[in-house]
């Protein structure tokens, strides 16, 4: 797939080799004993946590919710919270329609996506796939939503572009609630969760996308303006049936 | 907290400080009659020039580890070293035992000064619990607070509840109270137009909070405003602002000496 | 590695205050960024502990980072990632072109990165053919003007609205020269519109990394806008330049650290997007790019290591310490002469180029402390800047007429008769000088305080004088 280390040649071992034995020098020590590398080894495994602020932990799912909310608006974010899958589409038309946006929008091949009875929005002209690069409106589902800073954990794959997130100049994100956890480290295990519960980077998707709010820049004598190279509206509908996972 | 300090009537030995040695004494004296006042007994050892901190951030360390040395070796057998300024106590207190820590028998004398050096007004208010005054001083007041004092030796709030008991003071916080005034020791000689721009930023400060008297604890802080309060006011016809070292007032002895860089 | 005017210092802040533009823009930059910081903490009590944890990161990482760089790399190739070793600018810059030829790359489209300024890429890579584009609107801003940045989160910062619209419309001929640019948000939108095309246009895509996570060999960065994520994933080939320090071990220590970095920076809780990335794209995926690699750059990071400047390596590129600058703040960023500004930049730019080529910037502060006090990782900069000026003293690098008088200094302080003497003299002679006007218009050998400022008299007799006759009049010595 594209270049190998034997390309790099015997520059790159000698450049590697001085970098780690430099390290090594500047910490005048040999090589970590066998003893300190099981002490590392049981650190990366043990994926310790550091403080987790408190507002985060030990919610209820409704105040889960109810935080996701709040900081989502936050960060200029629009929510919409349904009961029930089949919702959606009438909140997603609702919702172009008071954007003024026209009724058509791009949605990735996600299986949640897929699940959700898209007739009762007739009106509603959906392509699904990769999203084309035209700055329309774009759909995804997310991993999970994480209530402390309502940021989205959406990973890449077969069923999830990630320039989805990227391309459209708006984006709705469906998310059952039953996937709003507190703290992003909650995420990350579920993350983990869906890859095999190891440190495993052959499983780590491509890509992981943290996405809190829409896309903004203070470069202009540092005042917030929305919608620099991403999406400059970002609504997320909270689907609240809890067998909805 | 204010803690009424265990020793009945501890021997100080005052660390005068270079500055306020060579350009206003009062401040020495205001100190004494603050520190007798609280019950101590105040000796002033006449050994002491300088804490070292010019040689010391300038990188002579030779220089800076031989006159502390002599400060220690001045100041040992007191209960309590106190000195009138955030910077030089900050100079004995935190850096003397980082300074000679590679001198094993230096640095456990350096911790032993180290332990019990403070600030004038930290001292007063925080081991002696002097919280209020006997002085009058009818004047709007406001107040900085000098980097070194601020953020090495925690005095923030002590020298504001000392004024407050100080009759027909009236005090008015000064925004930016905890920005650098530029002064920096060597700094406003080696960088003289950035100094300028601070002490100048500081000055505009001052002025629009509308207060007759700028006070602080670092003499050398004062005479950089002072300085550029002056000749504002020479120049520009800025408001003219009193300026002195709040020990000064504390102690009463505002009719002792003039205010910082005004003729008597 | 690029040219460095640090040794013009004095000149550079010169023309600095002097610049009505700057001072405005920074007028605003240094309130503006310490009050949102301010406030964000406010909102979470758990800062200090997550600063100390931090830390304690940090440090545990650089202690093992041999151990973590190579497990960083396993992990990378395992994703189907290469790992490159870069001592020097020199062999990142060859690297970087390398894999740049071999897929016969025109334009490579950039994100924010400082590694990427530190080893003068882009000027390199025009040099070699292939057209460097900044995607992150401020880096864009100063590449039409052909200038550096200014603060390293915040690279325009130094520049008003009126100023990028005029060099909007100097560069931006194609588009109707009439157009109505009043509001910041037209400025924003005309280079969402350039850029875009340009990012399908890339073959490769370049970026830093905020971090580099040992445990699942992924970098990560951290944007507003958006471009770094356009940046990497839709050209062919997605190129992580970034120095060995940027190790953290787990996504829970990164979890961590992103909880201060963002409000020490902006004030913000998390940034709009940040990314995790790992690899080149999976056989399934539906987009990202075919090649990921990763060029780890030491270029002195670990000649600092069990050094006194060690704790620099902490440093996660927030730019507290110099939002919060006084000096900064009165000079802005271009006068520190090279890629880091600021108290951080102080200690880093002697550290990386040497403190020969860097004389002035650990001398202009006046250790006020802020900077240590701000910074997320509780990186001692006054101290690390002291020590650099205990280098330069023994290295003769203080300059000539500063040495003479501390000198002098010295020499009659640790020699407290004659001091004394001479000091009760002096200050007898200049209370008399001074007695008429309370203070010195002009004073020899004071000449930079007096330009601007009254040098205060003294009262005339020292302390010591005055305290030495009242104990003999009173029986004592």
């Amino acid at each position: 797939m594209g270049a190998t280390a034997a390309r790099d040649g015997p520059d790159m071992t000698n450049a590697r080799n001085q970098i780690l034995g430099g390290i090594r020098a500047s910490l005048k020590r040999d090589v970590l004993p066998p003893a300190r590398v099981a002490e590392l080894e049981a650190r990366l495994k043990g994926q310790a946590r550091g403080p987790v602020p408190a507002r985060a932990r030990d919610l209820d799912r409704a105040a889960l919710i109810d935080l996701f909310e709040k900081q989502a608006h936050l960060v200029q974010c629009s929510v919409a919270r349904v009961a029930a899958l089949d919702d959606v589409p009438g909140e997603l038309a609702r919702y172009l329609k008071s954007q003024n946006l026209p009724s058509q929008v791009e949605m990735s091949p996600d299986p949640t996506l897929d699940r959700v009875d898209w007739s009762r929005a007739p009106m509603l002209e959906i392509a699904r796939g990769k999203p084309s690069g035209a700055e329309g409106v774009g759909v995804t589902s997310a991993l999970a939503g994480v209530a402390e800073t309502a940021t989205l954990m959406i990973p890449s794959g077969a069923t999830s572009p990630s320039t989805m997130n990227f391309l459209p100049d708006t984006h709705v994100v469906v998310l059952p609630a039953s996937r709003v956890v507190g703290p992003l480290e909650d995420a990350w295990m579920k993350l983990r969760g869906t890859v095999t519960g190891e440190l495993a980077a052959a499983t780590m998707p491509r890509t992981v996308n943290l996405i809190t709010g829409p896309s903004r820049t203070g470069d202009i004598e540092q005042k917030m303006e929305m919608g620099a190279h991403g999406p400059r509206r970002l609504h997320l509908i909270v689907v609240e049936d809890a067998d909805v996972a | 907290m204010p803690v009424a300090d265990t020793i009945p009537r501890p021997r100080i030995g005052l660390f005068v400080t270079c500055l306020v040695d060579l350009f206003r004494p009062v401040v020495g004296f205001a100190a004494v009659k603050l520190l007798e006042e609280s019950g101590c007994v105040v000796e002033v050892p006449a050994l002491q020039t300088c804490c070292g901190q010019p040689a010391f951030n300038s990188g002579d360390i030779a220089d800076a580890k031989a006159i502390a040395k002599q400060v220690i070796a001045s100041f040992e057998g007191f209960d309590y070293v106190v000195a009138p300024s955030g910077s030089c106590g900050g100079m004995l207190k935190e850096h003397y035992p980082e300074l000679l820590a590679d001198e094993p028998d230096w640095a456990l004398r350096a911790q032993h000064l180290a332990a019990r050096t403070y600030e004038l007004i930290a001292f007063l208010h925080d081991v002696r619990g002097m919280t209020k005054v006997e002085a009058a001083y009818a004047d709007s007041v406001t107040y900085h607070d000098s980097c070194s004092g601020l953020r090495e030796l925690g005095v923030k709030t002590q020298p504001r509840a000392m004024l407050r008991s100080v009759a027909g003071v009236a005090i008015t916080e000064l925004p930016g109270a905890e920005t650098c005034c530029g002064f920096g020791g060597t700094f406003c000689v080696k960088y003289p137009e950035i100094s300028d721009k601070m002490v100048g930023e500081k000055a505009a400060d001052i002025l629009k909070t509308g207060a007759g008297t700028l006070l602080a604890g670092d003499i050398g802080c004062l005479m950089n405003m002072a300085g550029k309060l002056k000749r504002l006011a020479m120049e520009e016809g800025a408001r003219k602002i009193k300026v002195r070292h709040v020990a000064e007032v504390l102690a009463g002895m505002t009719e002792d000496a003039p205010p910082i860089g005004e003729s008597s | 590695m690029i040219h460095s005017t640090s040794n013009a210092f004095k000149a550079n802040a010169h023309d600095g205050l002097a610049n009505p533009t700057l001072q405005s823009a920074l007028a605003k930059m240094k309130v503006g960024f310490p009050n949102r910081r301010s406030e964000a903490i406010a909102r979470l009590p758990e800062f200090d502990a997550l600063r100390d944890r931090s830390r304690d990161i940090k440090n545990h990482v650089l202690e093992n980072l041999d151990w973590y760089l190579e497990r960083f790399e396993a992990r990378v190739r395992e994703a189907g990632g290469l790992v490159h070793w870069a001592r020097t600018p020199d062999e990142a810059r060859a690297i970087i072109l390398g894999i740049c030829k071999r897929l016969d790359a025109k334009i490579v489209t950039k994100g924010k990165s400082m590694i990427s300024e530190e080893i003068g890429l882009n000027g390199f890579l025009a040099a070699n053919g292939i057209e460097p584009v900044e995607t992150d609107l401020g880096e864009y801003i100063i590449q039409l003007r052909n200038e550096t940045p200014s603060h390293i989160i915040a690279p325009a910062v130094h520049l008003t609205k009126a100023a990028i619209e005029a060099d909007f419309r100097r560069v931006h001929t194609h588009l109707d020269a009439k157009r109505d640019l009043t509001e910041p948000a037209t400025l924003v939108a005309e280079a969402r519109g350039i850029l875009r095309q340009r990012y399908f246009q890339a073959d490769v895509g370049i970026t830093g990394a905020n971090f580099l996570i040992a445990e699942t060999g992924s970098s990560v960065i951290v944007t507003n806008e958006g471009n770094g994520d356009l940046t990497q994933l839709l050209p062919k080939a997605h190129v992580v330049i970034a120095s060995l320090e940027k190790i953290v071990p787990t996504l829970e220590d990164a979890s961590t650290i992103l909880r201060v970095l963002g409000r020490s920076a902006t004030g913000q809780e998390m940034s709009v997007y940040t990314t995790f990335s790992t690899g080149p794209k999976r056989e399934a995926d539906l987009d990202g790019p075919r090649e990921y690699h990763v060029v780890l750059l030491d270029n002195g990071r670990s000649a600092l290591l069990g050094t006194e400047f060690q704790d620099i390596l902490r440093c996660i590129r927030c730019g507290a310490c110099m939002n919060h600058c006084p000096v900064y703040a009165a000079v802005g960023g271009h006068a520190y002469g090279w890629v880091y500004p600021g108290p951080m930049g102080a200690v880093l730019t002697p550290s990386l180029i040497g403190v020969e080529n860097a004389k002035h910037l650990p001398n202009a502060s006046t250790f006020c402390g802020k900077c240590e006090s701000v910074c997320p990782m509780h990186i001692p900069l006054p101290k690390m800047m002291r020590h650099y000026r205990v280098r330069e003293w023994r290295q003769n690098l203080t300059p000539r007429g500063a040495r003479l008088g501390l000198g002098i200094w010295a020499w009659t302080a640790k020699r407290p008769g004659i001091y004394h003497a001479l000091t009760s003299m002096a200050m007898r002679v200049l209370g008399w000088l001074g007695r008429r006007h309370g203070s010195f218009f002009n004073l020899p050998l004071a000449g930079g305080w007096t330009a601007t400022r009254e040098f205060p008299a003294p009262q005339g007799q020292t302390f010591q004088a005055q305290w030495a006759r009242r104990q003999r009049a009173m029986g004592r010595t």
